[in-house]
């Protein structure tokens, strides 16, 4: 059980999540932190989407 | 007793497409064989190839959110045959439950990319209004399904959710048939009727791609140009024509 607490331990949340939401306050916007992150990781999905080029073999080109 | 040759009446083009026997050609089961396969050919309803613009990460995130959304429907499938009991107390399904919760998280993850990379292509254009408007509706009846989903958690956020949510539900009116604190009411919306929405509507939505086929990317712009039109249609097997 120890080793398996080590791994929980590493491999847990890296914030606490036990207490009260984290909230960004911008004007009358209120976001959790956690929306927010999500938010910002799937635009930098989006843009490595658009921008990485997509292996494929050559002369594949229809 | 005619013994008739069930061949016979089949084409090289059309295997197993005609009526077996001339007079059942009027049977509705033999119109709706021949439109549906008039429509989607095998070849075009599980393509080989794409055309070339599709090589582009951009076009992952449709399949990568109906990979998800298997995940989504199995793991719930196991929760409903093990019970709460389960999912709250053994560790299995404890990891079962949260198997659930993280594929429905790379669900909407995958969706609303998908969303974003359709809506910047314009992907309504060439006759695909029925298209994005499919994906526009699953969008919102999955936001449904994974609300009545936290509802459904039986612990103090689904209360606390619950009970926030009646008041904004109860001010459109539609409270008074959809009560977010009627636990069982809930619950069945969220392992019956939505899922199956969202089943029926992911299914028509990916016959339509692959009846309309992929939007093409806007034609390059040149000088003297207008607008970059839409007047470049595609086949679903790539072939480009002006």
């Amino acid at each position: 059980m120890p080793v398996l607490a080590m791994i929980g331990s590493l491999v847990g949340a890296l914030v606490d999540l036990g207490g009260p939401g984290h909230y960004v306050h911008w004007g009358f916007i209120q976001i959790s932190w956690g929306n927010l992150i999500v938010i910002g990781l799937m635009a930098i999905v989006f843009i490595l989407a658009i921008a990485l080029p997509f292996p494929h073999r050559g002369g594949d080109d229809q | 007793m005619t013994v008739t040759d069930p061949s016979a009446h089949s084409t090289a083009a059309d295997p197993g497409v005609a009526a077996d026997r001339p007079e059942d050609a009027d049977q509705w089961t033999a119109k709706v064989r021949a439109a549906a396969v008039g429509a989607l050919p095998p070849q075009k309803l599980l393509p080989d190839r794409q055309p070339a613009y599709v090589a582009s990460w951009i076009y992952v995130f449709g399949v990568t959110t109906i990979s998800a959304l298997i995940v989504v429907i199995g793991t719930g499938m196991l929760l409903a045959i093990m019970g709460p009991n389960w999912w709250h107390v053994s560790s299995t399904g404890l990891f079962v439950n949260s198997l659930h919760l993280w594929s429905v998280e790379i669900f909407f993850f995958a969706m609303v990319i998908h969303l974003w990379g359709k809506f910047f292509m314009a992907a309504w254009r060439g006759r695909r209004a029925a298209t994005w408007i499919t994906g526009v509706v699953t969008f919102l009846v999955s936001v449904g399904a994974a609300f009545t989903g936290y509802l459904s958690q039986q612990n103090f956020d689904s209360q606390w959710i619950s009970t926030q949510a009646k008041d904004g539900i109860n001010s459109t009116g539609v409270g008074a048939i959809f009560n977010v604190t009627n636990f069982g009411q809930m619950l069945m919306w969220h392992i019956v009727l939505l899922p199956l929405a969202v089943v029926v509507l992911v299914g028509i939505h990916v016959l339509l791609v692959r009846l309309r086929g992929v939007v093409t990317p806007f034609r390059a712009r040149t000088v003297g140009d207008g607008p970059p039109g839409d007047d470049v249609t595609t086949t679903a097997t790539g072939e480009v024509t002006a």
